[in-house]
Parts: C-alpha cells; structure tokens; sequence
C-alpha cells in the first residue's frame, strides 16, 4: 500500500477527546464527526485535513476507545497518521477502518510532501528516507482489504 | 514460568494468539457503532461462543431525541437477540461485570477504554473499538498480541488520607500517559493483599491511562470472599517465578493524598502543593471511585456539614444506590447537599448531568482530565473520593485529614 500527502504536524498525546468530543459522538451521521474533527484542539485543523498525512508525536490516538475518531479522519481525507508510537485502540481501529497507522520517526514540516510504500517499509519526506516497524501480518491483510468488514466479508 | 497475562492467553510475550472471548460488552455509546459495523460485515447471527452484554451507562436517561432514537435502536436489539442486557439505571458496564460476573482466568473484552478494570479479578481484560467488537459478536474471537508485563511491587499498607486512588495516580505519574503501551500491568508484592477488591478495581481502572492493554491482580483470598458473596466459587491463582520488562515498586506507607492536574493524568502533585485552589464543582463517582466503600467515605466526610460547592454524586450501580440507601449513606450526601445522579458515567465525558462552563473548575475522582473533556473552557482536576470530599466542604482544593 503506497500513499502521499501533504504533512499536517501534531504534537505527543492526542487524545480521541481532542480528535472528536464526546458531544459529537451519538449519531451515524459521520459527515457530523467530519465537521468537528479537531474541534476543541484547533477548529482551523479541520480545514487542512482532506489530502494530508498527518504527522504527530508519540502516543497520538490516546484515552476513550471511540472509533469515531479514526473514522472522522479517514472521512476527513486523511491518507495516514504517522507517529513514533499510537495507544494501543486506536491503532487497532484504526487499521480497523482502513485508515494507515504508521509507526515512524520523522521531523515535521508543514505542507511538505510525504510519501509512504507500507510494502517497502519506508516513508520518504524532504529527499531523506525514513524506516517503518512493520505491521503484523494480520493487520496487513486487515489494511490490504480497506478494513476488518470487508476482511470479514471475503473471509467468512 | 509465565506472567498471567501470558498463563492465560496461552503463549509468551509477543507472540500473537488468536483467543476465544469469554466474555463482550458494550455500552450506549460503543454498542451503537457495534451494531452498524456488524449488520456490514453480512452478519445475519451472533456468535454464541462469548456472553454478550449490552450495558446502558454512558448518557442515561438519554439526553436528546437523536441520543434517545439510538438507544432504542440498541435496546430493540439486544433484547430481541436475547443478549444480557442492562437499561438505564442499572449501572456502569465495568461496575456491572464486577459485580461476580467476571471471574479469574477468562478473557475479557469491552468496548470501552477502562474494559481494563476487571483485570482486577485475576482476568485478562482489556478494550477495543466498535468494529473489533463487531467481529467478536461474528466469530466469538479476537487476536491479541500477547503483553509483556510490567511488575508493580507493592509493600506496606496505605494510612494517612491515602486511598488507592492516590497509589494509582502516583504509579501513573511514575509511568507516564505511555509508559505502559502495549504492557500488562501485574499488580504483586504483600501490599497487595492489603488491598479490597474495591481498591483493586480503581489501580486496575487507570492501567490504560498509562497506555497499558490491562492492568491484573492475582485471585487470592481476598477476590475469592468477594465472588463467594456474588455466589461464584473459584479458585485463586498462585504467581510464578517470571520475567517482567520492567518493574517499579511502591511502600504504601509513603503514599500521601494526591491531585492530577488538568489537563494531564501524569501532572501529579501533593494536595497540598494545590491547596486552596477554588472550585466551581466536584464530582464523586465513575468506575474508578463510584462504588459503595467510595460513597461510604464521602458521607462519613461530610455527615452533618454542608458542602460549600456544587457537589454531584453518582453511584456506580444500582446495587451501590441500594446499598448506599439501605445504610443511610444516601441520606448523608443528600443532607450535606450533595445532588445524586443516575448510576451511571455521569459527566465524566462531558455529554450531560454536570457539564463544565468556561474557565470553571471541578475536582473530580474520574480517571481523565483531558482539555475540554468535561465541557469545553473547564479544568478538571483529578484526585481521591477522601480529596474531593473534604475540598467539597471548603470549595477550594483541601487535604483530607488522616483516617
């Protein structure tokens, strides 16, 4: 799996709570997740999100283990997160929704360009190659489907 | 020679197991997504290999219409489906499986963040997502990495104002917000028999706040006169020689009342270095501190006084509010102005029943304090029931005295 984007730079533990607020979360209407996305840590984040690569610090994703938060991000366009480490649920959710988790270290510059190749096990930003930790082969199947529904779909 | 994460999932650390799920629960809130992604995923019968719970606590009695409309999509569902369910009222889904329903050596998996709690039975217990609990409702199992474990020796017994809340913040103060990623903590050493299941569910509660996929005490005496209570017979689990990828220790006696300050769990710092910081509200309850020794500890605290800020408490359960009544504790809070809410979550996440204005500030036994949490522009403030209690008389942040 390959992708690009434009880097969005996040700092070291982000909760769920931050990416999407407890108010939002009673609806099935995800373009509501959408247009909270990032609310009470920057509401101008929401804007810059469609086509970007999120770049954060370590632990992003942790507290409450509302999906909600994975997938107001993939809906929001966003083509992966990369960060030195994820808490454990939302990495697990968000391999889960389609949405590449990406455990890598790199400097953030926002707006630069970042490419990721999950098969190569790189990420690639300003002319320097960065290495990933692999995903297990169980996520990577996961991933490889767009998800744990369509896995389950093709494997039941 | 293994861990007890590594004794009950049946591999050693780092390995990945595939693991039938003993037990699934969700709540409003995580059941709603559950559903959707199950009907997905083509699902057209649950798996009857794991009991299946559907447990109504996060904004109960629903809020709104919109809210209202789910949870009569979900109540429909599981009673038409014959799963255990659990209405409004009844309780917090974590307090609910502690009440003899979880049991040493079974494979626990809730979808919420704190399913970590009833490792406090000697059970590997631990959170996922909506669509991982989807998949557990299809196949009746998960994949787990199996965890290293981090060893927390404990030593002494607590005194002073000290109360296992403030040995939990101080181990994860000592750990930090990911220090303990992807890591079982085992909680071991003569201090822990010290400890009442009480107490042991509020240490386990806050191993995710450290990042850990659980938090474990083993099954001893103590675990088996508690379930022998709820009816269930079972028998303890003896510790073998292992290897833990890092150990801490604590002496009980040193611990002393503690504040985690907004808007990090690992900001912890001596009440007294935050004495007389002024209140706008304190909320004692949550599945950290909502249970029946926690109410007890409050009205003995504020039994004939009158608390001096807006005070909310919500029991854990209906079975703590019976009890809670039944003793004449209800009657205390309620004299000393306290305001009960429904047994439930109560405005820990910041959807209703004691939301937050802007720059107010509240004291509260929850387990997170994360910016906005509680209701966007407030401060939350984290400490013991014996903490709370005592600043809710004074409304400003106030050092219990020593029992």
């Amino acid at each position: 799996m390959r992708g690009a984007g434009h880097a969005v730079c996040l700092g070291s533990d982000i909760d769920t709570d931050l990416v999407i607020a407890g108010r939002y979360l009673r609806t099935k209407d995800h373009s509501i997740w959408v247009s909270h996305v990032f609310e009470d840590l920057d509401p101008a984040l929401a804007g810059r999100l469609n086509g970007a690569i999120i770049v954060a610090g370590k632990n992003f994703g942790c507290g409450s283990s509302r999906e909600q938060a994975a997938i107001a991000l993939r809906e929001a366009g966003v083509a992966a997160v990369i960060a030195p480490g994820f808490a454990r649920i939302f990495f697990r959710n968000a391999i889960n929704v389609g949405l590449p988790a990406i455990e890598c270290s790199l400097p953030c510059i926002e707006g630069q360009t970042v490419q990721f190749d999950l098969a190569a096990g790189r990420v690639e930003a300003g002319g320097s190659q960065y290495s990933i930790r692999p995903l297990s082969p169980r996520m990577r199947e996961i991933l490889a489907a767009g998800g744990l529904v369509n896995y389950w779909r093709a494997h039941r | 020679m293994s861990t007890l994460a590594e004794r009950i999932l049946g591999a050693s650390a780092g390995e990945y197991v595939d693991r039938k799920v003993d037990r699934a629960y969700v709540h409003d809130g995580t059941g709603v997504l559950t559903l959707e992604t199950w009907k997905q995923m083509g699902a057209e019968r649950l798996s009857d290999l794991p009991q299946l719970y559907v447990l109504f606590d996060h904004i109960v009695p629903a809020n709104n219409s919109t809210t209202a409309t789910l949870q009569h999509e979900l109540r429909g569902f599981a009673c038409g489906s014959f799963l255990h369910f659990s209405d409004i009222g009844g309780g917090i889904c974590h307090q609910l499986m502690s009440e003899g329903i979880v049991l040493p050596g079974e494979v626990v998996v809730g979808a919420d963040s704190h399913s970590c709690t009833p490792g406090a039975f000697g059970a590997f217990a631990t959170g996922v997502g909506a669509t991982d609990m989807a998949a557990i409702w299809l196949t009746g199992e998960t994949w787990f990495r199996v965890p290293d474990s981090i060893g927390i020796h404990l030593s002494g017994s607590l005194g002073g104002g000290a109360e296992a809340k403030d040995l939990a913040l101080s181990y994860v103060s000592r750990l930090g917000m990911d220090g303990g990623t992807y890591c079982a903590l085992e909680f071991i050493g003569d201090g822990a028999a010290t400890l009442q299941m009480d107490d042991r569910l509020t240490l386990c509660n806050l191993s995710v706040e450290t990042g850990a996929k659980t938090g474990m005490f083993y099954a001893d005496s103590i675990t088996l006169r508690y379930l022998a209570a709820a009816g269930q017979k079972v028998r303890p689990q003896v510790p073998e020689p292992c290897t833990y990828t890092r150990e801490l220790e604590f002496d009980l006696s040193d611990i002393v009342p503690l504040v985690a300050v907004s808007p990090r769990v690992d900001t912890v710092k001596p009440v007294q270095d935050l004495a007389g910081l002024s209140l706008d509200q304190v909320f004692i309850g949550t599945c950290t501190n909502g249970r029946y020794s926690d109410l007890a500890r409050c009205a003995k605290i504020v039994r004939g006084k009158k608390v001096a800020v807006r005070t909310i408490v919500v029991p854990a359960s209906r079975a703590v509010l019976e009890e809670a009544i039944r003793t004449g504790v209800l009657a205390d809070l309620v004299a000393a102005g306290c305001t009960i809410g429904t047994p439930g979550c109560g405005p820990c996440l910041g959807a209703h029943m004691g939301v937050l204005g802007e720059g107010e500030v509240c004291l509260s036994t929850a387990n997170r304090n994360f910016r906005n949490r509680m209701g966007v522009g407030g401060e939350i403030y984290l400490s013991s029931v014996a903490t709370a209690a005592t600043s809710a008389l004074t409304g400003e942040i106030t050092e219990p005295e020593a029992d």
